[in-house]
C-alpha cells in the first residue's frame, strides 16, 4: 500500500494533470487487481509479505516499477529536453535577480519589544529642520518608525515650542516621490562605491597639486562638525577653495555687522524685553533665523488682558455645571507652553513700527506702517540716527517729519528698551545705521545683543559666487563639488552660472533633487533631508542641536558630512561617526560623554551651546565709512524669497504651494506686486501679464496689486519658474532671478514694465477683501479699549426656546487672539500636515475648493496706499446650535457631548447642505478624489490617526479630536481627567505667536476659560445665535498717540 | 351638481371660444384623436424631433458617465457656492410639474371643463418633468451610490436617516409626488385605452392597450368606481400641488443663508411652480396644436385661460420679488440688505434684472387680450416665463451663497460644459419622452372631450360622477 500512495506523490511534482490521472488510474487497476485475488480465495489464507501475496506477473511488474505505466514514458521522452528548458531558464533567471541588489526584508517579530515602544503609539524625537543653514529645533512625531509630524521643541532657542511654515513643511519634502533617488554618474544610474573610487581619485590627484583646481560650493552653514571637517580638508589642500552662496540669506547683516564693529559678529533681539520696536523692512516674526522665537517673544507682549466687566454673566452655563468637576481639576497643570500666572497675565503692550515697501506679516501687525521704497529706507535710517545724534552723515529722506522725530521720540523714551531691527535685504549701511542707533539707545545688551558669527564662513556669497564664476570662466577650476544649494537656478542671471559650470572639468552635485544643476553635472549624489540623517547645526543664538535622524535614508542618499569623509579619504566614516567623534575628540561634550551626549540628543539642544554675548563698539568713523547710498532713477524693482517656495527649494511641495503665501493670498504661483497708485498710473490691474525689464534682461510676469505696497516700486518673489525638479514644480510661475544681478540682488532699480496685453489667471484663495462695514474683526486702539472695553457693543446673552444641552463631562472650546496673529500661515499649513489634508492645484483652488481646514482671512481697511491689514484664522467654530447639523439629510454631522461638531466620512453622501448653511463657509468637499491613494512614499507620509478621505465626502476641523482621544486614553489610564494644557491641537502646538488656546470651558481654572473673561472677548456672528465654541480676543493696537494714530475700523453697529 | 359653476367658467371669453371646435359630435372626437396613435404613418418631422430629442437625451449619458466616474467635481459647486445647476434644475423642473398636477386636480375639482383637453398632456408633462426633476438630488450627491441611505429602512447600521433635515423632507415629498401623479395619470388612461384597444387593428397594439386598459369594459360599474377613483385621487394630488414645492422651498427657508432664511418662500414658490408649469404647458400645446391639427381641441379659450392664470401667478411671484426687497430694508438686518443690494448691483446683477423683465415686465403684456391671441407672442412669453423661472432660481441659490456672511469666503460660481451637457441632457430626455408619449397614447382625453361635445351637454346630469 504504501507504494501505491508513493508513487502518484512522485507525479505530482513531475507530470502534467493528464499523466498523473493515467498513472493514478493504473496503480487503483493494479490494487483493485490484488484485492480480487485476496476475495477469490477460499478460507483462511494467511500471507507473510507483499511478495507472497502477489503473485502475479502483472503486480510483480507494477510493484517492481517505480513509475506506472505511462509514467516513465513521459518523463523519459519529454523530460531531457524539457529539463534542458527549465535549467536553462532558472539559469537565466537567477542571473535576473543578480542584477540588482534586493532589499532585505527583516521581519522583527517584538518578542522583546524595544523600550518605549508600543505599537500605534507615536513617539517624539528631537530633531532639527534647517533653513539657510540655521537650525530650528523640532520634536518629531513618529509613527512605527515613520516620522509624520513636526512640533516644534519647547527646549529649543528658536522654536519655544512653535515652528514656521517650512518646518512643517519637511516631512513633506522627506517623502516627496520626486525626490532624487539614485546616484547617477552622466545621468544614468550609478553606485556609491564608484563615486568613492570616483572621489578617490580626484583626491589623489588634488594632494598632488594641494587642491589647485578644487573648488567646493556650499549653501551656508553653522554646522561644527561640517565646519571641522572643512577646515582639515582646506589645510590639506591649501589652494582648494570653499565657495558659499545662498540665494536669499543673511549676508547683509553679516556685512553690516562688520561695518558697524569692524568685526564680524551676530546679532540677536531680546523682543521680550522690547516696549518699542522699529522695523527697517525687517520681517522679523516670519523670515530670518530667530523668526520663530522672536514672534513668540513679541506675541507674549501684544495679549492684552481685561477682566470683563460681564465675566460673570458671560457664560452662565459653563460656570454652573463646571462647579462639581473643579475637584478633579486640582493635579498640576501639565502645560508646556508658557505658563501665565492667574493675574499676571497682563503684560505691557509693546509698540512696533514698521517701514517696509512690500507689506509683510510683520507689517500687518504693525501699530503704525509706513509704506517706504526699499532704497528710501537707508535715508530714513540716517535722518533717523541723526535726530538720535548718531553721526551718520548727512541725510535727507522724503519721509515725513513726523516719523522721523515722533518715532525717534518714541525710541529715546524707551532707551534700553527698544529695539531697531534691519531687514535681511537692507544693505549692510542699513544694518549699521540700525546698530549704531541700538548703540546709542543703550539697547545693547539689553534688547540687542551681539555674538560670534553664527555661521562657520562668513564671506559675502555674491561675491563668492562672482569669484566662482570667474575662476570658473577662467578655467581655473579643474573640480567643482557643490554640496546642497541649487546655484544653476539661483545664481543672478547676469553670472550665467550655467555657462561657467559648463568649463569645470568634473563636476559634483550632491542635492535633495536632480534638478537644473544636477542636470549638469557628471556626478549626482542623493541628498539625505534632514529627518533622515546625523546633522549638527546651531541655532540663530549659536544653540547647538545635535539632529537625529527619524528614519534610515528611504533612498540610500548620502549627507554632506559624508562627501566631506570621502574627500577626507575616510569614505567609510559616516555622519554619525564623524559627528560623534567631533564632539568626542573635542570635548565639546562634557563629561561623562556619553550621559551627556543621550541627553543633548533627547533635549535637541548642547546645553550651554549658545554663543556668549560680546562686546561690540560701534567704529567712531562710521559716518565715512558708510558707502554713499546708491541713487536710482526709474521704478525700483525688490527681489524677496517667496512666502511659500522661499527660494525655490520648495517648489515641489504641494503644501507650500498651496498655502496661500500671507497677504496676498496667491497660491501655486508668484506674481510681481505693485502699489495701488502705481497700477493706476500704469495702467495695470491684476493679472495683467506684463514684461519686466531689468539689467537687460527681460521675464514675463502676471501683475499683482498688492494694497500697501510702496509707490514707485514692484516686488517679486524667487522660487518660480522651475524646469527640473518634479512634477509638482516645474513650470509654474515665472523665474524672477532671470532679471537678478549679483551686484544688486536685492534692491535695484531701472526697471521698465511693458505689459504685453495678455493676461493671466492668479489663483487665490480670497476674492474679497473689505470687511464690508461687518463686525468680524474687532479692532481698537488700546486708549479706546481702556476707557470703555465695550466699544463694540454688549454681547447678547444666549437664546433659545428649548432647554440647553448641559455638557456634564468636558466642554471643549478655542479662543484665537488676533492682536497676536501675524497671519503668517503656520496654522494651515501644521493642520494640513496633522489632518492628512489633501492638496488640490491651482485649477481646483481657481474654482474655490481648497481644502484648507484652517484659513486665515485677511482684511484690507481704508486707504488702498496704506490700508490697515488683519488677520483671522477662520476654522470650524464648533457652534453648539451648528447650522450644518440640522441640515444633513443621513446624520453624518452630528454634536458630540462634550461640544465637538463631528464629521462622519462613512455616513456622509455628499449633499454640501452642511456647507451651504455654514455660516462661516468652514467646510470642505472632495469634489474629486483629492487624496493621493497611489503614491507609496506618501503613505508613510500620513498620521495614522486621521482618516484619509475619499472622493465625495465633506470634512472640516475636528478641533484635532485624535489628540484629544489620545490624551483621554492617558488621563484614564491614570484615573484622572485631562489637565488643562494637556490636549494641544496641530494649530495651536505651531502658532509662533501662541495666539491660540484650546482647553475644557468646564474647568473654571483653564485659560480657555480664563481667556473667556477677558473683555476682548467675542463671537464671530454670535447674533446668528449659533454659539460658536471657537472665540476670537479683538484686535488692540497700541499707536503712538504723537503719530497719526491707524484708525480702527468702525463696527457696523454698537 | 353647480349647472351656474359648470356653465360659468372663470373665462370671459366663452361666448367667442367654446372649449371644442363646433361640428364635433363623439365619433369625430374619437376618430381625431385615436388617429394620432394609431396611424401607422411617421411623420417626418416627428422623426426629426425625435431624434433630436434623443441625441440630446444621450448627452445626458454622456454627462452621467463623467460624473459617476470623475467626481461631482466635473460640475461647478464650490465653497461658498455648493449648490448650482443641480439644485437650479431641480427645482425648475419641479416647479414645471405642477401646472400638471393643477389642471388635474384642483381644476377638475373646481369644475373648470376647459381644462379638459390639455389635462392628460399636462399630467405627462408633470410625470416627465418630474423625472428629470428626481435625476438631481441624486446625482448632485458625491456619493449618488449610497443616496439610498435618505430613505428609512431597517439596516445593520442602526440608522435611520436625520428626520430634522429639508433634504430628507424632500424624499418623501417628491416621491410621493411622483408615485401619486403617475397612479392620476396612469386612471386617466384607462378608459382611453380601451378605446384604442377597440380601435386599434394591429394585433400587437391589441394586446399592448388590452393589457393596459386593464379590463376596461365601459360598464356602469366601472364608470362608476372609475369616477369615484379619479376624484379621490384628485383629492390626493390637491393638496401636493401645494405641499411639493414648499417642502422644497423649505430647503432654502430653513437655512441661516440670508437670501434664503424667509417665510415668503413656501406660497412664492407654489405661485412661481404653477407660473412656471403652466407656462411649459403653453411651450409645448402651441406647437403640439398646430402640428396635430388639434384646433378644435386645444382652442383660443384654452390659450387664453391659461395666460391668465400665468399673468396671475406672476403676479404674486413679483409680489414675492417685491416683499425679498422690501424686508431687506425692513429687517434692518445688515446682511438681509447686503443680499438685495447684491442682487441689484453685485456680478450677478444681470441674472436679477433678466429675472425681473422675464417673469415682472414680459407677463405683463398678457393684460391685453389681443395679445393672448396672439400665439407667437404667447409662445414667446412662455419661454421667456421659463428662462425667468429657471434665473429665479439661479437667484436665489448662487446669488445667495455666493456672498453670504464672512466676505472672505465669497466667491463665485461658472457652470461648467457638464453643467450644461446635463441640463440639456434632462431637456432632451424630458423632450423624447414627450415624443413618445404624444406617438403612443392620446395625448388629449377622449371621453373627457366627449363630454363637451353639444350632444353630450344635452344631458348635463350624466356629469353626476364628477
Amino acid at each position: 500500500m504504501s507504494t501505491s500512495q508513493h508513487t502518484p506523490l512522485v507525479q505530482i511534482a513531475l507530470s502534467p494533470a493528464a499523466a498523473q490521472a493515467a498513472a493514478a488510474a493504473d496503480s487503483q487497476a493494479a490494487l483493485e487487481a490484488m484485492r480480487n485475488r485476496v476475495a477469490g480465495q477460499t478460507g483462511q489464507r494467511f500471507w507473510r509479505s507483499l511478495e507472497e501475496l502477489s503473485g502475479t506477473s502483472e503486480f510483480q511488474r507494477w510493484a517492481s516499477n517505480e513509475f506506472p505505466d505511462g509514467a516513465s514514458t513521459w518523463s523519459d521522452s519529454v523530460g531531457r529536453r524539457r529539463m534542458l528548458q527549465l535549467l536553462g531558464a532558472s539559469l537565466g533567471l537567477a542571473g535576473l535577480t543578480a542584477c540588482t541588489k534586493q532589499p532585505e526584508e527583516k521581519i522583527v517579530p517584538y518578542v522583546q519589544a524595544p523600550e518605549d515602544f508600543v505599537a500605534g503609539k507615536s513617539l517624539k524625537y528631537a530633531s532639527a529642520v534647517t533653513l539657510n543653514g540655521y537650525a530650528q529645533g523640532v520634536l518629531v512625531e513618529s509613527h512605527l518608525g515613520r516620522p509624520t509630524k513636526v512640533e516644534g521643541n519647547d527646549l529649543h532657542p528658536a522654536s519655544l515650542g512653535g515652528t514656521d511654515i517650512y518646518a512643517q513643511a519637511a516631512p513633506l519634502v522627506l517623502y516627496d516621490p520626486d525626490r532624487s533617488q539614485t546616484l547617477l554618474r552622466n545621468g544614468r544610474i550609478s553606485t556609491w562605491p564608484a563615486f568613492v573610487t570616483a572621489m578617490g581619485l580626484i583626491r589623489e590627484e588634488a594632494l598632488a597639486n594641494k587642491g589647485a583646481g578644487l573648488s567646493i560650493l556650499t549653501e551656508n552653514t553653522t554646522s561644527p562638525t561640517l565646519a571641522a571637517q572643512m577646515k582639515k580638508l582646506l589645510a590639506e589642500l591649501p589652494q582648494a577653495k570653499w565657495h558659499q552662496f545662498d540665494s536669499v540669506g543673511t549676508d547683509n547683516a553679516r556685512a553690516g555687522a562688520q561695518l558697524a564693529f569692524g568685526q564680524p559678529a551676530s546679532v540677536q533681539y531680546n523682543l521680550a524685553a522690547a516696549d518699542v520696536i522699529l522695523s527697517l523692512d525687517a520681517d522679523f516674526l516670519t523670515h530670518g533665523p530667530g523668526a520663530v522665537r522672536y514672534a513668540k517673544d513679541f506675541g507674549r507682549r501684544r495679549k492684552l488682558w481685561k477682566e470683563s466687566a460681564h465675566g460673570s454673566s458671560h457664560a452662565p452655563a459653563a460656570a454652573s455645571h463646571a462647579a462639581p468637576a473643579a475637584a478633579a481639576h486640582t493635579a498640576p497643570a501639565a502645560d508646556t507652553h508658557a505658563a501665565a500666572p492667574a493675574h499676571a497675565e497682563a503684560p505691557k503692550l509693546n509698540r512696533l513700527y514698521v517701514v517696509e515697501s512690500c507689506p509683510t506679516s510683520t507689517g500687518s501687525i504693525a501699530d503704525h506702517r509706513l509704506p517706504l521704497a526699499s532704497a528710501e529706507v537707508e535715508s530714513y535710517a540716517r535722518a533717523l540716527a541723526a535726530e538720535l545724534g548718531v553721526n551718520a552723515g548727512a541725510a535727507t529722506t522724503k519721509v515725513s517729519a513726523d516719523w522721523v522725530k515722533k518715532v525717534a521720540a518714541d525710541l529715546k523714551a524707551h532707551s534700553g528698551a527698544s529695539a531697531v531691527i534691519a531687514g535681511d535685504c537692507q544693505p549692510p549701511a542699513v544694518h549699521a545705521l540700525a546698530h549704531a542707533i541700538n548703540a546709542a539707545l543703550g539697547n545693547i545688551g539689553k534688547t540687542v545683543s551681539f555674538t560670534d558669527p553664527v555661521e562657520i564662513n562668513t564671506a559675502p556669497g555674491f561675491e563668492s559666487l562672482q569669484q566662482l564664476v570667474a575662476d570658473m570662466n577662467a578655467g581655473k577650476v579643474k573640480t567643482l563639488i557643490i554640496l546642497g544649494g541649487n546655484p544653476v537656478y539661483t545664481a543672478p542671471a547676469d553670472l550665467d552660472f550655467a555657462t561657467a559650470m559648463k568649463k569645470v572639468g568634473t563636476r559634483v552635485r550632491l542635492g535633495l533633487y536632480d534638478d537644473e544643476t544636477s542636470a549638469l553635472c557628471q556626478w549626482h549624489v542623493p541628498d539625505t533631508h534632514s529627518l533622515e540623517t546625523w546633522t549638527d547645526l546651531r541655532a540663530f543664538d549659536g544653540t547647538i542641536t545635535i539632529a537625529q535622524p527619524l528614519i534610515a535614508p528611504i533612498y540610500g542618499s548620502h549627507s554632506a558630512i559624508e562627501i566631506m569623509s570621502v574627500l577626507l579619504g575616510r569614505p567609510e566614516v559616516t555622519s554619525y561617526q564623524a559627528i560623534r567623534e567631533h564632539y568626542q575628540s573635542n570635548a565639546l561634550i562634557a563629561a561623562p560623554f556619553e550621559d551627556n551626549w543621550r541627553k543633548a540628543l533627547h533635549d535637541g539642544i548642547l546645553a550651554g551651546s549658545a554663543l556668549p554675548a560680546k562686546t561690540v563698539a560701534v567704529r567712531a568713523d562710521l559716518a565715512a565709512a558708510l558707502p554713499a547710498p546708491k541713487a536710482g532713477s526709474g521704478l525700483e524693482i525688490n527681489f524677496r524669497p517667496d512666502g511659500s517656495v522661499y527660494d525655490g527649494r520648495f517648489a515641489n511641495n504641494g503644501w507650500l504651494q498651496e498655502l496661500p503665501k500671507p497677504i496676498s493670498r496667491i497660491t501655486w504661483d508668484n506674481a510681481a506686486y505693485i502699489g495701488s497708485s502705481t497700477a493706476a498710473k500704469l495702467g495695470l490691474g491684476n493679472g495683467d501679464l506684463v514684461e519686466l525689464k531689468h539689467a537687460g534682461r527681460r521675464v514675463q510676469a502676471p501683475i499683482w496689486i498688492m494694497p500697501g505696497h510702496a509707490a514707485d516700486s514692484v516686488t517679486v518673489t524667487l522660487g518660480y519658474g522651475r524646469t527640473r525638479v518634479g512634477r509638482i514644480g516645474n513650470r509654474i510661475g515665472y523665474n524672477a532671478g532671470a532679471i537678478r544681478t549679483s551686484a544688486a540682488p536685492y534692491i535695484s532699480s531701472g526697471l521698465e514694465i511693458a505689459k504685453t496685453g495678455d493676461t493671466f489667471r492668479l489663483a487665490t484663495t480670497q476674492e474679497h477683501h473689505s470687511m464690508e462695514g461687518r463686525d468680524i474683526i474687532r479692532v481698537a486702539n488700546v486708549a479706546d479699549f481702556e476707557k470703555d472695553p465695550q466699544l463694540w457693543g454688549h454681547e447678547h446673552p444666549p437664546m433659545s426656546l428649548y432647554e440647553d444641552f448641559e455638557y456634564k463631562g468636558y466642554k471643549w472650546g478655542m479662543a484665537i487672539d488676533l492682536s497676536a496673529c501675524t497671519g503668517c500661515n503656520a496654522c494651515t499649513i501644521a493642520c494640513h500636515a496633522e489632518n492628512n489634508i489633501a492638496v488640490v492645484g491651482k485649477s481646483e483652488i481657481l474654482r474655490g475648493r481648497e481644502m484648507h481646514w484652517i484659513r486665515i482671512d485677511r482684511y484690507y481697511e481704508g486707504d488702498p496706499d496704506d490700508p490697515g491689514i488683519y488677520h483671522q484664522p477662520l476654522a470650524c467654530q464648533h457652534c453648539e446650535n451648528a447650522p450644518c447639523e440640522g441640515v444633513c439629510p443621513v446624520a453624518a454631522t452630528t454634536h458630540s457631548e462634550e461640544g465637538l461638531n463631528q464629521m462622519v466620512y462613512n455616513r456622509c453622501i455628499g449633499t454640501r447642505y452642511c456647507s451651504n448653511n455654514c455660516p462661516y463657509k468652514v467646510r470642505r468637499f472632495n469634489f474629486f478624489l483629492y487624496s493621493d491613494w497611489d503614491t507609496q512614499s506618501l503613505e508613510a507620509l500620513r498620521n495614522p490617526n486621521v482618516t484619509v478621505r475619499s472622493r465625495g465626502v465633506m470634512e472640516k476641523c475636528t478641533y484635532c479630536v485624535q489628540r484629544i482621544n489620545s490624551a483621554r486614553i492617558e488621563a484614564e489610564k491614570e484615573g484622572r481627567k485631562i489637565r488643562d494644557g494637556e490636549v494641544i491641537t496641530a494649530c495651536q502646538s505651531v502658532c509662533p505667536t501662541e495666539a491660540i488656546t484650546f482647553g475644557d470651558l468646564n474647568d473654571p481654572n483653564s485659560k480657555i476659560t480664563r481667556s473667556r473673561r477677558n473683555a476682548r472677548n467675542y463671537k464671530l456672528l454670535g447674533d446668528l445665535n449659533t454659539r460658536p465654541r471657537t472665540e476670537f480676543l479683538a484686535r488692540v493696537r497700541n499707536p503712538n498717540p504723537e503719530l497719526a494714530a491707524p484708525k480702527a475700523p468702525a463696527p457696523s453697529h454698537g | 351638481m353647480d349647472k351656474e359653476l359648470v356653465q360659468k367658467p372663470i373665462a370671459v371669453g366663452i361666448a367667442q371660444d367654446p372649449v371644442i371646435g363646433p361640428g364635433h359630435d363623439y365619433t369625430t372626437v374619437t376618430d381625431k384623436i385615436s388617429e394620432l396613435v394609431l396611424t401607422t404613418k411617421i411623420h417626418k418631422e416627428w422623426v426629426i424631433g425625435f431624434l433630436f430629442s434623443a441625441s440630446l437625451a444621450s448627452l445626458l449619458g454622456v454627462a452621467m458617465y463623467f460624473l459617476l466616474f470623475k467626481g461631482i467635481g466635473v460640475w461647478a459647486p464650490n465653497v461658498p457656492v455648493g449648490w448650482g445647476f443641480d439644485i437650479i434644475n431641480f427645482v425648475w423642473w419641479i416647479g414645471i410639474g405642477h401646472a400638471g398636477t393643477l389642471i388635474s386636480a384642483i381644476l377638475l375639482l373646481l369644475k373648470q371643463e376647459w381644462r379638459t383637453s390639455i389635462n392628460r398632456f399636462a399630467e405627462a408633462m408633470t410625470l416627465f418633468a418630474v423625472a428629470c426633476a428626481g435625476m438631481y438630488p441624486l446625482m448632485h450627491t458625491g456619493r449618488p451610490w449610497l443616496a439610498y441611505w435618505m430613505l428609512p429602512y431597517p439596516n445593520t447600521m442602526g440608522m435611520w436617516p436625520q428626520p430634522r433635515s429639508p433634504l430628507l423632507w424632500d424624499v418623501f415629498a417628491v416621491s410621493t409626488y411622483a408615485t401619486v401623479s403617475a397612479l392620476f395619470w396612469f386612471v386617466g388612461l384607462i378608459p382611453d385605452l380601451a378605446t384604442l384597444r377597440d380601435k386599434a387593428k394591429h394585433t400587437v397594439s391589441r394586446y399592448i392597450f388590452g393589457a393596459l386598459s386593464m379590463g376596461w369594459r365601459g360598464s356602469a360599474d366601472h364608470w362608476q368606481r372609475y369616477e369615484m377613483a379619479y376624484l379621490l385621487l384628485a383629492g390626493l394630488s390637491t393638496p401636493l400641488v401645494v405641499s411639493v414645492h414648499t417642502i422644497v422651498s423649505f430647503d432654502f427657508a430653513i437655512g441661516i443663508i440670508p437670501g434664503w432664511h424667509t417665510t415668503i418662500f413656501p406660497p412664492y414658490f407654489v405661485a412661481g411652480a404653477i407660473f412656471a408649469g403652466f407656462a411649459m404647458v403653453l411651450t409645448l400645446a402651441i406647437p403640439m396644436r398646430a402640428f396635430y391639427k388639434l384646433e378644435d381641441f386645444i382652442t383660443m379659450h384654452h390659450i387664453e385661460n391659461m395666460c391668465k392664470v400665468m399673468l396671475a401667478t406672476g403676479i404674486i411671484v413679483v409680489y414675492g420679488y417685491f416683499l425679498e426687497v422690501f424686508f431687506g430694508w425692513y429687517s434692518a438686518n445688515e446682511y438681509e440688505k447686503a443680499v438685495i443690494m447684491n442682487r441689484f448691483t453685485g456680478p450677478y446683477a444681470w441674472s436679477y434684472w433678466a429675472l425681473i423683465f422675464c417673469n415682472g415686465l414680459a407677463p405683463q403684456i398678457l393684460w391685453w387680450k389681443k395679445y393672448r391671441r396672439n400665439l407667437l407672442l404667447v409662445w414667446i412669453i412662455s419661454n421667456i416665463v421659463s428662462v425667468g423661472m429657471w434665473l429665479e432660481r439661479w437667484v436665489i441659490i448662487v446669488v445667495s451663497l455666493h456672498r453670504d456672511f464672512i466676505p472672505a469666503s465669497w466667491g463665485y460660481y461658472t457652470p461648467t460644459i457638464f453643467d450644461e451637457a446635463f441640463f440639456a441632457g434632462t431637456i432632451g430626455l424630458f423632450l423624447t419622452l414627450m415624443f413618445l408619449f404624444v406617438r403612443l397614447l392620446p395625448s388629449i382625453a377622449m371621453f373627457e372631450m366627449k363630454l363637451l361635445v353639444p350632444a353630450a351637454k344635452a344631458r348635463p346630469e350624466s356629469e353626476g360622477g364628477h
